[in-house]
């Protein structure tokens, strides 16, 4: 029998040894998959244990922290954003049951200490895991200008450091108390004004005139053109066939691209446009960042593409375009603020498109910066000298032209106007500009939905505004003020 | 060579620094402070655990130093688990223990010679049946998640299932240690119906179990108990695998014709499939969640996310049959399998007790009895592991539940008791004093 009794103990052995791989099977080897179960609510209700990180502006002013509920078993932290909704569309929110957006979503990881695998170890010894704060480049005095100054017109305006690429303002009007997200959700995202809706990087906008500064970077980039080459202002002149109207019917003789751009005259940069051709001009929109989502730390589905699009999305040189049209921003053109606030940054920066970025550094709660964001050059567009002859242009536009009501005592500003016609008296008025125009800190774009004025006169002054704010703000460029406030 | 009850005394030891150690882990992670409450727990569960030492000190001198300290231990930590989830029901499990001690010393008390339980075997084997089969006797059972495995008596509810497996033990035991002989020496097909009945009659019990207790967990049980009886008896591997093969035919019959055991054989396959994981699947599926959220090493104790923040567990039966998801998600594979190692040792020891046993009776009753304790660990974490089927049976010792901690008790004075007759024959003969 005692045979057989060690047999029966070698059984349970092996039987216990199928629990133990069970064990393993479950706890590691599939544990990733069955935490991203979708009937796994595990990890949401993790998330909720977990006291998120700050969200900082550059100044160090709170824009997100987290509000401690229940006991120690049930404790669970919900999100609280002090700052209302000055910065409702850039840093978003992050609640259990509405989801996320903006830099929550996309810093989610960071926030609630996973940004890591040393981290989450250490972490995991200590018991407790805590998210790092985001540091931003947010400049809440900006924003705040910004936003009065569109002044609850439905809206938009990016600001950003040329050098860098960081973001200093990104302004999207009518905006929304993140801290009602929980009880209105469903009513904002019903709204007809769709104030959830990041009109900053998502709303696609004929950019009008604004866009004649890309045909300007090309036609000087490509050798074609210099300031002082000259085309005709004749008004009527046919484009594509088809007989093509300055503003207000304005009539010019032979101007120079200076002239042309100051006074912003259609027909004159529809010529350069198509003496330039498709190829040229789609190449050069190409590198100010057209036709592709723009490389910024915001989720994807809170971006859009800017290009020429057609029934089924975005044309390229294959089809069927009035590029003429296209180069004073008609035709099928549609733009994102934050794009035309890039090429405005890309030229200020001597040709150079820096990818836009909130994102300073993630701080760890002893105090440890766990990453610096480093800026990141996206590429050259266009060549320094073109840049610095393209900026004089657009000084002269400031200076003289249509856009005199962005200028700024003791200080250059570059700038240029846009106003697309949406109908009778209705404009969607624009406005990119950077200054100081010869080394410049800032570069931005404006622009008001169903504006009654011109972009010179609805957009240039918010502008203005905005410009003023941020360069006579102490240090104003060089980078985020030294930390504080942890 | 240093005597066993030194070994007992001094294995306690650990045991009562273990369940220090883990209310002190439970209620750092409470409170973020230590006090003394978790010296004055294990300090209790120490003392308490002592005076049982000395009780089989004064009545069983000789018995196997290993069993209670495992068991202990396994208490300990079940404990812990439970007071980790809810600080009431630790305090009943604690009161429960008391009791399972007090029926543990009852028990070897009033057996003075296990051996007279082979004059009782009917009456056992009668009452176990009625035991288990009670839950459907309307008024006093009831259904739960399905199943029919606890009755209620006025105020107290306990699972007959608990006592009946040591029931039946004692039955097969004596009942094989009278007839092996015949079963080893005849062929199979000519064994007499006499001879053979009975075993058939367990089949069918096995199977009127699966049927109306609608437990495929005590079934396994019981048969799986049965059939290494029926191999330590007879070391014919024929017979086992004869009545494994009618145990899985009956049990596969029974899964594609009754309904309720087919649901529990689909979710099993699958748990994940949409509304199944809201609803049956629930369980095994919140076991898995947990289980992954433990990894290697665990959150530790005290830590896991239990408690919703609406109120309410999200893992169900975290106490009872689903602990041993609690105890991978806040110890780990690493912990877990030590909790198995503990157990797999407890089975080891009960199988040397049985090994050092004179008689037949006595091997067969101490085989038979770790046979199904090991059984039970199986059949409950195989569950919880979705290895097989999950059923509701407890993890002895660790689960809370008095009827457990009561029944696995004189399961272990029952060992400790065959231990001690063949171990004091031993030594006597020896002329050893250890």
């Amino acid at each position: 029998m005692n045979r057989a009794i060690v047999h029966l103990f070698l059984l349970f052995t092996l039987l216990f040894s199928v629990l133990v791989v069970f064990t393993s099977r479950w706890s590691v080897l599939e544990a990733e998959g069955l935490e991203d179960n979708s009937a796994n609510r595990r990890p949401l209700l993790e998330q909720q244990r977990i006291p998120r990180g700050l969200i900082l502006a550059r100044d160090g002013t709170v824009a997100a922290d987290s509000r401690r509920l229940g006991t120690r078993e049930t404790r669970r932290y919900v999100r609280r954003y002090p700052t209302d909704s000055l910065f409702s569309h850039s840093v978003g929110y992050s609640f259990i049951d509405r989801g996320q957006s903006g830099l929550e979503q996309f810093y989610n990881d960071e926030l609630v200490g996973q940004g890591n695998e040393l981290a989450t170890i250490v972490d995991e010894l200590s018991g407790a895991q805590e998210g790092d704060n985001l540091r931003t480049t947010l400049d809440p005095e900006a924003q705040a200008v910004a936003r009065q100054a569109l002044g609850g017109r439905r809206g938009s305006v990016v600001a950003l450091e040329p050098d860098t690429g960081r973001v200093r303002a990104m302004v999207s009007l009518p905006d929304f108390d993140p801290n009602s997200i929980p009880e209105r959700f469903n009513e904002l995202n019903a709204e007809a004004s769709s104030p959830l809706f990041n009109r900053a990087t998502q709303a696609r906008y004929p950019p009008g005139s604004t866009f004649k500064a890309v045909t300007a970077a090309a036609a000087l980039d490509s050798g074609e053109f210099t300031p002082q080459s000259t085309v005709s202002g004749k008004n009527g002149k046919p484009i594509s066939a088809v007989p093509l109207q300055n503003f207000e019917g304005a009539e010019f003789g032979q101007v120079t691209l200076t002239e042309a751009l100051e006074k912003s005259i259609n027909t004159a940069w529809a010529e350069v446009g198509e003496r330039l051709g498709d190829s040229t001009m789609l190449r050069y929109m190409r590198r100010f960042g057209f036709g592709s989502e723009p490389p910024i730390d915001l989720p994807r589905n809170q971006l859009a593409a800017s290009g020429i699009y057609g029934e089924d999305g975005l044309l390229d040189a294959s089809d069927n375009i009035d590029i003429g049209r296209v180069s004073i921003g008609q035709e099928r053109l549609q733009v994102t603020p934050l794009q035309m606030a890039m090429v405005a940054s890309a030229i200020a920066n001597e040709g150079t498109l820096m990818a836009p970025i909130f994102a300073d550094r993630t701080v760890a709660p002893d105090g440890r910066v766990t990453q610096r964001f480093r800026p990141d050059r996206v590429r050259r567009v266009i060549r320094a000298g073109a840049a610095r002859d393209l900026t004089g242009m657009m000084t002269q536009v400031v200076d003289e032209g249509s856009g005199t009501a962005a200028r700024l005592r003791g200080v250059r500003v570059a700038g240029k106007t846009g106003t697309a016609e949406r109908g009778a008296g209705v404009n969607q008025a624009w406005f990119i500009a950077f200054a100081p125009a010869d080394d410049p800190k800032i570069a931005l774009a404006v622009t008001v939905e169903q504006a009654s004025g011109t972009g010179g006169e609805v957009a240039a002054p918010i502008a203005r505004r905005v410009l003023e704010s941020i360069l006579n703000a102490r240090g104003g460029g060089a980078g985020p003020a030294a930390s504080g406030g942890f | 060579m240093v005597s066993a009850r030194l070994r007992e005394l001094v294995l306690l030891v650990p045991v009562g620094l273990l369940i220090t150690a883990g209310f002190a882990a439970v209620l750092l992670s409470r409170t973020a402070e230590i006090n003394d409450l978790s010296l004055t727990y294990g300090g209790i569960f120490l003392g308490l655990c002592v005076v049982a030492h000395f009780f089989i000190r004064a009545r069983l001198p000789d018995a196997d130093p290993y069993l209670f300290p495992l068991a202990a231990l396994l208490a300990a930590f079940g404990l812990v688990m439970i007071y980790r989830i809810d600080e009431e029901l630790a305090r009943q499990q604690a009161q429960w223990f008391f009791i399972g001690l007090v029926f543990f010393c009852a028990t070897v008390l009033v057996l003075r010679d296990h051996r007279s339980l082979e004059r009782l075997r009917y009456t056992i084997a009668a009452a176990s049946i009625v035991l288990l089969f009670l839950p459907r006797v309307p008024g006093i059972g009831g259904q739960v998640n399905g199943a029919y495995l606890a009755i209620n008596l006025g105020p107290v509810s306990f699972q007959p299932a608990e006592f009946a497996k040591i029931g039946i033990i004692i039955f097969l035991a004596s009942y094989l240690a009278e007839t092996r002989d015949v079963l080893v020496r005849g062929r199979v097909p000519r064994l007499s119906l006499k001879h053979f009945g009975p075993l058939l009659v367990i089949w069918g019990a096995a199977m009127l179990l699966l049927v109306f207790i609608r437990d495929l967990g005590s079934s396994l049980m019981f048969f799986g108990g049965f059939l290494a009886l029926l191999y330590v008896a007879t070391s014919r591997l024929s017979l086992i695998a004869a009545g494994a093969g009618m145990f899985a035919a009956g049990a596969f019959f029974f899964a594609r014709t009754v309904g309720h055991v087919q649901d529990r054989v689909s979710i099993w396959l699958d748990p994940f499939q949409p509304k199944v994981v809201e609803d049956e699947g629930y369980q095994i599926a919140q076991s898995l969640f947990a289980q992954a959220d433990g990894g290697l090493f665990g959150t530790g104790f005290g830590r896991a996310l239990l408690d919703l923040p609406g109120g309410g567990k999200i893992l169900p039966a975290a106490d009872t049959d689903l602990i041993y998801a609690l105890i991978v998600n806040e110890v780990g594979l690493f912990g877990a399998t030590a909790v198995l190692l503990v157990c797999l040792l407890f089975a080891a020891r009960g199988f040397r007790v049985a090994m050092l046993a004179r008689d037949g009776f006595s091997k067969l009753l101490a085989a038979g009895l770790t046979a199904v304790f090991a059984m039970q660990v199986f059949v409950i974490v195989g569950g919880v592991t979705r290895v097989i089927p999950l059923t509701g049976v407890t993890l002895p010792f660790v689960s809370y539940g008095g009827s457990s901690i009561v029944a696995n008790m004189v399961l272990l004075a029952l060992l400790l008791i065959v231990s001690q007759d063949a171990r004091r024959d031993t030594f006597a003969r020896r002329g050893g004093v250890a």
